[in-house]
């Protein structure tokens, strides 16, 4: 009953006016995001912040837009998947698998709208897990001392590096590098300047902002100069939209079962939603009996990946609000966000900012139905931001990135930075080495330190205090397994390869049978 | 190969990392652990991942660009840094037209195209960014307003 009044001052806060309207942006921003290929969901929702703060938000309609950004992206992700082959973020890149082929088979509205549904009834139940799951979280967290939050970030690290990346050695590089970045600066607790040589500019440390900024959207300018926007395929024509009824039907287990998978898998910390789509897309090829259409055009294979996605869309922002874990990389950046307008999430923020966290519950229930008119019927429209080109397109995201990181600190040091990012960030690319944790390990390298050395203080030196409870415990033996078993799972984590263009139509998707 | 050079790298870079944490200044106000332990543990973990990844790498390994594409990444960055520097003095308008043109025309090279794109984007950011947003953006050098 509490969490129906608390649900009800929430939509006090969502309904007005003017929230309403940044919701309501936010889906249509975060749709065209999403779509376009070259601009995902961390990235939109990065540029977007500086923003968001020259418009003079305050922190639930700053949060409210940026989620609702997040949830239209993950929407959006689908529509160049299914008509361009091309993922439009990371997570859609599974919805390409069943999507593209279905499409080519000339039921490229079917696709559409099938995955718009999936996704809406994935957002949907995953927001209405988040209202249920999250304050009985932060009751639990409560009991969280530095120890176990310590453990709790090397959990985020290791579920990230090993179920979510093909070579651990590298995402372990990956975080790191993150971890020793954001270790330059004043140091919290001695007030001494560490590892800044000399430079002014570093004693406030490096802010995230810029880096991700520079990471994502700047390194995607050159992997586009490289590859002279050649990626834009042909795709395939888009006719009238009709609802698969039978289709949509005959999915809803799908949905349903996708949903959870993907929730629970949104939930790990450092998992986030390519890993929700991904098992959402094996489980069900696992389950359903005759999975041979799997790969060639089967609806079950679009809508199982995009519940899944959406989902785990909704459960990554559990332990962001709940902990300050986030669950992916794009809540790493919502995290950054919420750490730049001065809030704390963890479970006082429910307690002590109860008006934030149902605020934005509230709004995102709206958003998802704003979500699902923009995503059917109005689908055509978002259909037409696909053919702007991406010679338009990537200049334009890389001038509102520095005008963005420049109006946040006016610093030409700054933009220097975010430039250096940018270069790192397409080598690191190049050389296979993922850039989501060196984010995650900037955003929380100094918040790890600190409870490891808050720890330290409590027990005097005692480094066995760090493994004093049950919970903390269980987290490092989570994060230990979490990191080592995918190296025997291998081939069960093994990512399908998507259809090829250029090779035989009939090329099979199922590359490795699930084991 | 592309895998070898980048654990050495790291490998270097985290021993010099590690080394650099022992010189951090210590004040009076001490605890247990002290700021230069958990940079030294990193920079430590760093170098283990650059050996472990020199000496198993991944194979088949990245394709890196040609030449000619190297000298045009090169130019990209050129003028990105040059329009960080001329943000400010020059005003919005002319350095955002210059650099967008430009990109526009390494990623699609097309020379009318490219200038269309550059001046489109720069007189329709500066719109959105003046009156939508409300930023204080100079569009003109200082000077050229009286």
């Amino acid at each position: 009953m509490e969490t129906l009044s608390l649900l009800a001052d929430g939509f006090a806060v969502a309904l007005n006016p003017f929230t309403l309207m940044l919701a309501v942006a936010g889906c249509i921003i975060g749709t065209i995001v999403g779509a376009l290929p070259g601009l995902g969901p961390s990235n939109g929702v990065a540029i977007l912040i500086p923003l968001a703060f020259s418009f003079g938000l305050d922190a639930t309609e700053a949060l409210i837009l940026m989620t609702s950004v997040y949830y239209g992206a993950m929407y959006g992700g689908r529509i160049s998947s299914i008509l361009l082959n091309i993922p439009g973020d990371e997570p859609a890149m599974m919805t390409t698998l069943d999507g593209y082929p279905m499409a080519k088979a000339g039921r490229a509205s079917d696709a559409l709208v099938l995955s718009g549904v999936a996704s809406f009834v994935g957002a949907f139940l995953a927001t209405i897990g988040l209202m249920l799951l999250a304050p009985m979280l932060a009751q639990v967290a409560f009991l969280f001392g530095p120890a176990e939050y310590f453990a709790l970030y090397l959990l985020a690290f290791s579920t990230l590096g090993g179920i979510a990346s093909n070579n651990q050695r590298k995402a372990a590089l990956a975080a790191c590098i993150g971890l020793a970045i954001a270790m330059i600066g004043l140091d919290n607790s001695s007030g001494m300047p560490r590892l800044t040589g000399g430079n002014l500019h570093l004693m406030d440390g490096v802010d995230f902002l810029v880096a991700i900024v520079g990471l994502f959207a700047v390194s995607e300018v050159f992997i586009f100069i490289e590859s002279h926007g050649k990626s834009s395929a042909i795709g395939v024509k888009l006719d009238k939209i009709t609802i698969p009824v039978k289709d949509i039907i005959a999915s809803s287990g799908t949905m349903l079962r996708s949903t959870v998978i993907g929730f629970v898998a949104g939930i790990l910390p450092g998992a986030g939603a390519s890993l929700g789509s991904f098992l959402a897309y094996m489980g069900e090829k696992s389950y359903v009996r005759d999975n041979s259409r799997f790969g060639k055009g089967d609806p079950r294979g679009v809508a199982a990946p995009e519940a899944g996605n959406n989902a785990a869309a909704g459960g990554a922002l559990v332990p962001m609000l709940t902990l300050g874990v986030p669950g992916s990389g794009t809540t790493a950046v919502l995290l950054a966000l919420l750490m730049t307008l001065n809030i704390t999430p963890g479970p006082l923020l429910f307690t002590e900012r109860p008006d934030v966290v149902w605020g934005l519950i509230a709004a995102l229930l709206i958003a998802n139905f704003v979500l699902l008119i923009l995503n059917v019927p109005m689908v055509r429209i978002f259909v037409k931001v696909l053919s702007v080109p991406p010679s338009v397109l990537l200049p334009g995201v890389c001038m509102v990135s520095f005008v963005g990181i420049y109006s946040l600190s006016g610093s030409y040091f700054d933009l220097l930075l975010m430039i250096g990012f940018g270069v790192l960030g397409y080598l690191l690319r190049k050389l296979d080495v993922p850039t989501v944790p060196i984010i995650l390990g900037i955003l929380l390298g100094n918040h790890m330190e600190d409870s490891l050395r808050r720890a330290m203080v409590l027990s005097g030196g005692e480094w066995q205090y760090l493994f004093s409870s049950t919970i903390a415990i269980g987290l490092w033996i989570a994060a230990v397994v979490g990191f080592i078993a995918p190296l025997f799972l291998k081939r069960f984590f093994a990512k399908p390869v998507p259809l090829d263009d250029t090779t035989a139509d009939t090329a099979s998707a199922d590359s490795k049978p699930a084991s | 190969m592309s895998d070898r050079v980048l654990g050495l790298v790291a490998l270097v870079a985290g021993l010099a990392y590690a080394f650099a944490s022992t010189k951090i200044p210590t004040s009076f106000l001490a605890d247990p652990l002290g700021p230069k332990a958990f940079p030294m543990i990193l920079g430590a973990t760093t170098a283990l991942c650059g050996l472990l990844i020199a000496l198993k790498p991944d194979r088949p390994g990245p394709q890196w660009p040609a030449p000619i594409t190297w000298f045009a990444l090169a130019i990209a960055v050129s003028v990105l840094i040059g329009y960080a520097l001329t943000l400010k003095p020059l005003g919005f308008l002319i350095p955002t037209a210059v650099a967008a043109s430009i990109l526009s025309f390494q990623i699609r090279p097309k020379i009318i195209a490219s200038l269309a794109t550059g001046v489109g984007l720069s007189l329709g950011l500066y719109a959105v960014f003046r009156f939508v947003l409300g930023l204080s953006l100079a569009a003109v050098p200082r000077g050229w307003i009286a």
